[in-house]
């Protein structure tokens, strides 16, 4: 089979480029490295842009170089004018988007990757020639087909499941799942017959068969997130990213272009870590995610009446005077906090304890937030140094020599039942050890809600917990004017 | 290049990135979906390929069409990609430099 021949500068710079796309992921390290990464991933992009629109040889054969012809211009200037179009859409939403709104920005972002796959796939079927993937009898390479419908169904899944999922995270659509019957038998019957399509694709390249296995792959892509809840979404969106990512490497293989093989690798692999270290913080396995359904039984067991037990109401006056009294204190902030947009004003209130002497540290849950590494982004908008924020295994030892733990916008995370209650549906997620700590503060809204588990949470109840009953922003706004006094 | 070439290069691509991932540290997480998703726009490659095949006739004058719309969709994860990861990773200060 004859493949575009590339000269072997252009291979060099698109091995070039795939190397940069490593460092740049290597920079993340460390918040001190990560923003030289970022630039060799700019590099490595820009590398591979010129190089593929420099080699590019327009069919019929010609080059751009030295003499483009009136036509290549042409086409050269709409492709510029495609880029700008792109730039001047991705740079004002970069700028715009709001740091609680990020999830759904990636999974906007998932979708376009999904969809530009979509796109390129089916522009290789209709136009072989360019690709250099056409047979001189006529027909597709069949090795390149295999790819191919790898590529469509792939993209066409992360296009649907991604614009799913922003829907969910965005709130146009209820984060609750919704539950299809005999979901999984619609699901796999569905997988099996774009599997099948596939191969057949390999002896019959007729377009019913690329059409229909776009078709499907759309469906799937919509099935498999739909019954999934808004608690799971973290591991949604690190699927989808892992998805983007296989997407562009079959189609590196189509193209055998070793940039995007190597990016796609990398990323695959990335979102597929994601995944893992989500499904891990809350102890379930990545099979139950996807089977979806998760927050369902939650909706019915928040109607049950449940026991009434004593707690204590504190008030800001009350906290304020305990957090000045205390050594170190440790702020758990859930995504309670962001929904309140109360991160700076308990920036504020760290920063006055710290210059009273005490010592404040944050810790984060993995899951806390709609994306990994959420709440991370939240803090450090809120000018939170990045050495005060700490992991849960870095922090966890520190509890018992606490004097406060202060939980806000958090549940599930500081709930002890994940430890002792074997029925618990959160049974066996890592949580904080926040009943160690000499005194809890706990920032709720009401007594009635619960968290995404809908479960009950004996913190609640302990004699060391004062419950500050408030939207998070208004009462962490009136503990700064306590202390302020 | 043959397959098993490609093939080489795409497996020991995804043990660099198991190692390289995992060395990212959690704080990260959020940046790093950002540079990730921008970086699988490198499918602008296939984009560009597409686009810049002269086609008079019907399927390949529609698929340089393809081609270019899938170039502004990449440019869009592109510039927005690595615009948006800069920003985030702006924010990430030590106590230190204050």
């Amino acid at each position: 089979m004859e493949h575009t021949v590339l000269p072997s500068w252009a291979l060099l710079a698109y091995l070039a480029s795939g190397v940069l796309f490593i460092l740049a992921l290597r920079g993340l390290s460390s918040p001190a490295t990560s923003r030289a990464g970022n630039r060799y991933g700019m590099v490595g992009m820009g590398i591979a842009v010129v190089t593929t629109l420099a080699t590019q040889a327009p069919v019929p054969p010609g080059d751009w170089w030295p003499r483009p012809t009136p036509a290549d211009l042409v086409i050269l200037a709409k492709i510029l004018a495609a880029i700008a179009l792109g730039a001047m859409i991705g740079l004002t939403t970069a700028r715009k988007i709001q740091m609680t709104a990020m999830p759904q920005l990636v999974a906007a972002f998932h979708s376009l990757v999904g969809l530009a796959a979509v796109l390129v796939g089916l522009a290789a079927y209709l136009n072989p020639a360019a690709f250099g993937i056409l047979l001189p009898s006529g027909a597709i390479d069949p090795d390149s087909r295999i790819e191919m419908g790898l590529g469509l169904a792939i993209g066409a899944i992360t296009f649907s499941g991604s614009v799913i999922a922003f829907l969910k995270l965005n709130g146009n659509m209820s984060g609750a799942p919704i539950l299809l019957p005999a979901r999984h038998l619609i699901n796999l019957g569905t997988v099996m017959a774009i599997l099948l399509l596939i191969a057949r694709f390999t002896q019959d390249e007729s377009t019913w068969v690329v059409a229909t296995i776009i078709v499907l792959s759309f469906a799937i892509g919509f099935l498999l997130i739909v019954p999934i809840g808004g608690a799971d979404m973290p591991v949604v969106v690190s699927m989808l990213n892992s998805y983007s990512g296989w997407a562009a490497a079959a189609m590196g293989f189509t193209l055998h272009n070793t940039a995007m093989i190597i990016t796609g690798a990398l990323v695959g692999s990335s979102g597929a870590i994601l995944s893992y270290i989500m499904c891990k913080a809350m102890n379930r396995s990545f099979i139950s995610v996807i089977a979806g359904g998760f927050g369902a039984e939650a909706g019915a067991g928040g109607g049950e009446a449940r026991e009434q037990r004593p707690w204590k109401r504190g008030s800001a006056e009350d906290a304020a005077f305990l957090l000045k009294e205390a050594e170190s204190v440790i702020i758990i902030p859930g995504y309670g906090m962001a929904v309140a947009q109360a991160q700076h004003v308990l920036r504020e209130m760290g920063e006055l304890l710290k210059a009273g002497g005490v010592t404040v540290k944050y810790a984060i849950h993995p899951v806390a937030g709609r994306m990994p590494g959420h709440m991370n982004v939240l803090l450090a908008e809120a000018n939170v140094p990045y050495d005060e924020v700490f992991e849960l295994e870095d922090i966890q030892g520190e509890f018992a020599q606490c004097d406060v733990a202060f939980v806000i916008g958090a549940n599930d995370v500081v709930n002890p039942a994940a430890k002792t209650d074997k029925s618990s549906p959160i049974y066996g997620m890592p949580v904080f050890d926040v009943e160690k700590a000499k005194t809890i503060m706990f920032i709720k809204r009401s007594m009635g809600g619960v968290g995404y588990a809908g479960v009950d949470n004996d913190v609640f109840y302990m004699d060391q917990t004062m419950m500050l009953l408030a939207d998070a922003k208004k009462m962490v706004e009136d503990i700064v004017k306590a202390l302020a006094h | 290049m043959d397959f098993i070439s490609i093939l080489s290069i795409f497996v020991l691509a995804c043990f660099v990135g198991y190692y390289v991932v995992w060395s990212v540290t959690p704080a990260l997480h959020t940046p790093l979906m950002a540079v990730t998703n921008a970086i699988s726009s490198v499918i602008i490659v296939g984009a560009l390929v597409a686009a810049a095949a002269h086609g008079d006739l019907g399927r390949a004058l529609t698929s340089s069409w393809l081609g270019l719309a899938a170039v502004t969709l990449a440019s869009i994860n592109i510039f927005g990609g690595f615009a948006v990861t800069a920003r985030m990773l702006a924010m990430y200060k030590s106590k230190k430099k204050g």
